[in-house]
């Protein structure tokens, strides 16, 4: 049978649901919406962030939501020379676990430290929020940390 | 069923893999869909021991909807077995692994004798780097999109840091492996190559070269448990599972120390590994940096030969690249290489999720 003559149906696949983000990482969304970076209290009196509503190692529920940031160290990073078309920067760029000021636990993100040579393990990275009016309370909120005091 | 009874360990029913198939593993089939591709391997993993669908009690299989583009596609897939007359059946969105542990349960709760097990996954069709981003923490890791290789970068990075490995290391693992697939005739990429040549690769995403990182791989696979008077009769050298558990971790990578592997090793223990000395080990490390943390989480010295099938970096079957190591542990058993095996399986990024199975011949 030619190509012609095949049939054809579209398929669109989707789940329009909406979700509800709660009260702690709504907390911390809705942080970043107005430049804040928040961190919640876990059972043993350690800062995890992100946050989450329970000690990610005990299970316990956690407690109050304290402010941490905006400077870190970066725990591991990965470089990489070629972005792919979803992730967070268009140019080469690091992934990184950035462990902030205040948190006994790391956040993932992207470093916009121009290159690989310009970053270790230890380094101190400061967050790059977007600016306030195009900021939507969602991870995209943080552009990217880029090296404390440095010119990327 | 005294013999049996006493290699059981840490279960207590006697349960074996009474037979294991699977399909050559290839970059792209272009030629079959996901039925197609399983019914030979079924046909097969029945045939090896003279028993239809008509023998097995139940039914259980793993793959994942993400892949395919649609939903219930396990569903379609049962077309591969024969859906009348109808069995019990069962699927997990996890590799047929997984599944084999919920088959392996019921078999343990003396309600069934037998039990079939299959597992597909066609990753060419798709994007994998998108894909599997999906399976990430929806509100704070998901958005920003990491793909798996930038995620196990970071893991070999903190591997590096803290001074448990270098890039040589990880370049020795992906040669010998290559090395060691030259005589698994299912291999997707084999090939003698030495560390030395290897290192002249470029980065992927720093510092992970090409060499750490496992093929894209279509592929299925399949077992039969048995247990009791069938566990005899289909076989003349069984190979028992003695001890079976997995464990998860948290799904904050931040939280975790990503250069070891506590759900490994707690799902060891409690699956009595280290009852005994095990002459092999399938562990599934898609990267190769992966071995060097699994191989410490199982306690496993150096007399152990270590993936001798190739593993993860010889082919990656995405959803039937756990359930391989478990029917590749229990072919050498039964063909009498090994005594004692373990084998492992991992799921979620930077080997969040792991489960052991530790297998016992007579």
């Amino acid at each position: 049978m030619p190509d012609s003559e095949a049939l054809h149906a579209s398929h669109r696949l989707e789940y329009p649901y909406s979700r509800s983000v709660g009260p702690v990482i709504g907390a911390f969304l809705t942080g970043l919406r107005d430049g804040r970076l928040l961190g919640v209290k876990g059972s043993n009196g350690s800062v995890i962030v992100p946050p989450t509503e329970y000690d990610p190692t005990t299970g316990d529920d956690t407690g109050d939501m304290v402010d941490v940031g905006p400077g870190g160290v970066v725990e591991s990073w990965a470089w990489v020379s070629h972005p792919l078309p979803k992730h967070p920067l268009t140019t080469p760029f690091a992934w990184a676990l950035v462990r902030l000021d205040g948190a006994d636990t790391a956040l993932l993100h992207a470093v916009d430290s121009g290159g690989p040579d310009e970053l270790a393990t230890g380094d101190r990275v400061t967050v790059r929020f977007r600016p306030a009016a195009e900021r939507i309370g969602a991870m995209a909120d943080i552009e990217a940390f880029v090296p404390e005091g440095g010119a990327a | 069923m005294s013999a049996a009874a006493s290699a059981a360990g840490r279960t207590n029913r006697p349960v074996s893999v009474a037979s294991f198939a699977q399909a050559h593993n290839v970059r792209r089939d272009d030629e079959h869909n996901e039925v197609e591709m399983l019914m030979p391997v079924v046909a097969e993993v029945f045939g090896a021991i003279g028993i239809t669908k008509d023998d097995v009690d139940f039914i259980c299989s793993g793959s994942s909807d993400y892949l395919i583009g649609g939903p219930f596609s396990f569903v379609t897939a049962l077309d591969a077995v024969g859906v009348w007359p109808p069995k019990p059946e069962s699927h997990v969105e996890m590799d047929g692994a997984w599944a084999l542990y919920e088959a392996w349960v019921l078999l343990q709760e003396g309600e069934i004798d037998a039990a079939l097990v299959y597992c597909f996954g066609r990753s060419s069709p798709g994007n994998l780097n998108e894909i599997l981003a999906l399976q990430l923490d929806p509100y704070y890791v998901a958005p920003l999109w990491p793909d798996p290789v930038s995620l196990a970068a970071l893991q070999a990075r903190a591997l590096i840091d803290a001074g448990k490995a270098t890039e040589e290391d990880f370049a020795a693992i992906a040669s010998r492996s290559r090395r060691d697939a030259l005589s698994n005739p299912n291999a997707q990429v084999a090939n003698d190559t030495p560390a030395q040549t290897l290192l002249e690769d470029e980065y992927v995403v720093s510092p992970l070269r090409r060499h750490a990182l496992p093929p894209i791989t279509d592929g299925v696979a399949a077992i039969v448990l048995a247990a009791g008077d069938k566990a005899r009769r289909w076989s003349k050298s069984p190979a028992w599972i003695t001890g079976f558990d997995h464990r998860i971790e948290t799904h904050s990578l931040g939280a975790r120390d990503l250069t070891s592997s506590s759900s490994t090793a707690m799902a060891a223990q409690r699956a009595g590994l280290s009852d005994g000395p095990v002459d092999i080990a399938e562990i599934h490390a898609p990267f190769a940096h992966q071995e060097i943390i699994l191989v410490e989480a199982l306690g496993l010295d150096d007399t152990v030969a270590i993936n001798p099938s190739g593993g993860a970096l010889a082919a990656n079957p995405i959803m039937s690249a756990g359930l391989i190591r478990i029917g590749e542990a229990a072919s050498r058993i039964s063909s009498g290489q090994a005594r004692r095996a373990v084998a492992h399986a991992t799921s979620g990024p930077c080997l969040q999720q792991n489960l052991v199975c530790v297998l016992e011949g007579e």
